[in-house]
């Protein structure tokens, strides 16, 4: 059966198909997706698949090594960024292997449609010494789901899933397999303690691992050749493939490259072949500099750091052709009556509130600075408010306030969501309560994960709690409803706060106006089922 | 705002001569409901048993930002999800200025379909008139969609008004397969959205065939 799947989608689908017990996630353009649509899947309702947003992508791959040493098939969805928070454990799933398979799946974000920058997840797989898988197209992306399983649990080791924004956002048709059935519980029984003296064990049995993981690369179906009578041969990575055929058809003498690590044989033979080698991929130069180490400094090996493609942003149809000799270019001229049309907060958001009172106490704080941090309310970096200092990763905003607090700077105030708060903001916090830093934090809570379309968040309705409890003195932490007929108040609260020598969090609380607007169409379909209302108020 | 509806300079394109694929950008701003334009056409696609690929802008962008979609519909194959410069035959656009935002992707024969209305949430948002005036130097067909959406009864169907705009300029898919497709669309929401649906998209296909 045929099913129009965002890449996003297929993903998810093959993972249910393939036996999937349970996907493990935080919500992260363009990986977000994945989990909903497991999350709303009747079969995998049926089976009682585990799909709860986790609280960060750290806590997400553990629970899913956690299922995986328990023998069953476990997903980890996050984008890119999110591999840097999961780092510590994803690395040290290679060391102590995995039972049941294990997919850890990076959607990477060239060009940063959404992110902070454009790091390539194929390096963490190098980096940990595992397989990578790279789809092409939504039905590779679909398929590799079961291949990827059925290969870690062969290898007994976690595989990365790498995909980009325009597969990840973009649908095709999909074939459709029938589900198969979940693994039952069959913990491991060898020990994943990785004291020295076991991990030391363990680290060689993943290195003596290598040999089988590159036998599988070179044997891969998803690695193929193709022949025609040109000088130049292409290593075509993930969707780069769709870019050079596109350009070429089947005048290409290529490889296409979906699984690592690299299949070393079928590259010499083309570079044998070929007069030189043009590397296409998407992110950044993984693979050129890989061949250039394999074929040695006498063989031409072209792509992102020659300049033959741009050393930057995703790849394109355009700069694919070009590099290939084939550009077409526009035929009309760009619009005289043009303007750049920025994203921006939407009209009665709480967040607006929040920096139009924040801003009107901070006129009289010449010195001020705000440390912002990731979601909706960075865009008050930009006009009409123009708040915001910094943006970094997610909970930078109270540490780097504290560095800066630390540092005399007055005054620190930290702006950060409820969502990111929960994700990486609460061990800040406790560090500057530690240090009784001369902060203000404002946790501008919505009630949910907003940049990401509206997801659970995972503190709701303990905010408070969770701010006594990391030892905010009571009188100091203070909630707010952010409306415009509450300015004098709001305003009011944060020069109190400023003026407190000492940490202090302000709660503005009010639901996003997207989910409030959600949550009244639900509300409202549910309305014919209850008796109706009587009278008026 | 009575002259909006700019004459065809050119006979609508036949069936024949439309070759073996549409491209098409999708676009305008955040929120105005390009996404539902695509769903239907997919469908129709779908429907029709041809290729599709569909490249879609999800996240941060889509918060009163420019959005758009890359549309792609074939008898072969498709290998690019997105399209290339001078690859697009049809701009579809909610808004004027975002018309315009793609026109190097628009090939030698293509033809812009788009609202006449702007959307100002910028302070810089260009002189309104002089970007009418350089639409009307492109081939392009634009239309107040907004007035025509209330005027035959439902103001919220002004996507439909210009999917109507643009249908017979899909060669791919004929007007009934797109009317199947918003009746599938929409059928869950009951008979009396599909009708209202169907009648905004025949009141753009009237709009744009003098």
């Amino acid at each position: 059966m045929k099913k129009l799947l965002l890449g996003d989608e297929a993903i998810a689908l093959g993972a249910i198909n393939a036996g999937l017990s349970g996907v493990y996630a935080y919500p992260g353009t363009p990986s977000t997706e994945i989990t909903e649509y497991i999350q709303n899947n009747p079969l995998a309702k049926e089976r009682g698949v585990h799909s709860r947003w986790c609280t960060n992508e750290k806590t997400a791959m553990e629970a899913a090594l956690g299922m995986s040493y328990a023998g069953k098939r476990a997903l980890v969805c996050m984008k890119h960024v999110g591999m840097n928070v999961c780092a510590d454990a994803f690395v040290n799933s290679a060391i102590t292997g995995v039972k049941g398979g294990l997919i850890v799946l990076a959607a990477d974000d060239p060009s940063m449609h959404s992110s902070q920058n454009e790091q390539d997840s194929r390096f963490y797989a190098k980096f940990a010494l595992v397989p990578c898988l790279e789809p092409s197209n939504q039905q590779e992306a679909y398929d590799m789901m079961a291949y990827g399983f059925d290969l870690s649990e062969k290898l007994g080791e976690p595989i990365v899933l790498r995909v980009v924004t325009r597969l990840a956002h973009s649908r095709a048709a999909v074939e459709v397999t029938e589900p198969k059935a979940e693994k039952s519980l069959s913990p491991a029984t060898d020990q994943w303690v990785l004291l020295p003296g076991i991990a030391r064990k363990k680290y060689v049995k993943l290195l003596e691992k290598q040999d089988a993981m590159k036998q599988a690369s070179e044997e891969s179906i998803y690695n193929k050749v193709e022949k025609a009578a040109a000088k130049t041969g292409i290593l075509a990575c993930g969707i780069a493939y769709n870019y050079v055929k596109e350009a070429l058809g089947n005048d290409a003498n290529l490889v296409k490259i979906s699984q690592y690590p690299l299949p070393e044989a079928k590259i010499k033979a083309l570079a044998a072949e070929c007069d030189e080698l043009m590397v296409i991929e998407d992110g950044q130069p993984v693979v050129e500099e890989l061949v250039k180490g394999l074929l040695g400094a006498g063989y031409s090996v072209k792509g992102r750091l020659t300049g033959d493609l741009p050393r930057t942003g995703e790849l394109t149809p355009d700069c694919v052709a070009k590099a290939l000799g084939k550009e077409t270019g526009a035929v009309f001229a760009p619009a005289k009556n043009m303007a750049a049309r920025p994203p921006q907060l939407c009209q009665g958001c709480g967040h607006r509130d929040v920096y139009a009172a924040l801003n009107q106490v901070l006129a009289d704080y010449p010195d001020h600075r705000v440390f912002g941090d990731i979601g909706c309310y960075t865009l008050g970096a930009l006009p009409p408010f123009q708040s915001l200092s910094s943006c970094v990763d997610m909970g930078a905003s109270i540490t780097m306030a504290k560095g800066a607090a630390d540092a005399g700077l007055f005054p620190a105030v930290a702006i950060i969501g409820d969502s990111t708060f929960t994700h990486s903001g609460m061990t800040g916090l406790l560090d500057a309560v530690n240090d009784k830093a001369n902060i203000t934090v404002i946790i501008s809570d919505n009630l949910t994960t907003g940049m990401t379309g509206g997801q659970d968040s995972a503190g709701t309705n303990k905010y408070e709690a969770i701010c006594l409890g990391l030892g905010v003195e009571p009188e100091h932490v203070r909630v707010v409803v952010p409306l415009p007929k509450n300015m004098p108040e709001i305003t009011r609260v944060i020069k109190e706060e400023i003026e407190y020598k000492g940490v202090s969090v302000i709660i503005p609380r009010r639901e996003c106006i997207q989910t409030f607007a959600r949550h009244a169409k639900e509300k409202k379909k549910t309305l014919p089922q209850t008796p109706p209302l009587q009278g008026g108020e | 705002m009575n002259n909006n509806q700019s004459k065809l300079s050119t006979p609508l394109p036949t069936r024949e001569g439309s070759g073996g694929g549409s491209d098409i950008i999708l676009c305008g701003v955040g929120g105005q409901g390009i996404l539902s334009i695509a769903t239907i056409i997919g469908e129709a696609a779908t429907k029709a048993g041809l290729y599709l690929k569909q490249a879609e802008v999800h996240g941060m962008s889509q918060r009163g930002g420019d959005v758009q979609s890359n549309l792609r519909l074939s008898t072969e194959p498709i290998w690019s999800d997105l399209i290339a410069e001078a690859g697009a035959d049809l701009i579809i656009s909610m808004e004027p200025m975002e018309a315009m935002r793609y026109l190097a992707y628009l090939s030698k024969d293509g033809k812009i379909v788009t609202s006449s209305k702007p959307f100002v949430n910028i302070p810089n948002y260009p002189d309104e008139a002089a970007l009418q005036q350089e639409l009307d130097t492109l081939p392009s067909v634009k239309l107040d969609i907004d007035t025509v959406a209330k005027d035959c009864g439902n103001p919220r169907g002004a996507n439909m008004v210009l999917l109507g705009m643009a249908a017979p300029y899909i060669g791919i898919l004929s007007v009934e397969n797109l009317r199947e497709a918003i009746a599938t669309v929409f059928a869950r929401k009951g008979e009396q959205i599909v009708e209202a649906n169907l009648k905004a998209f025949d009141a753009g296909i009237q709009a744009s065939n003098p």
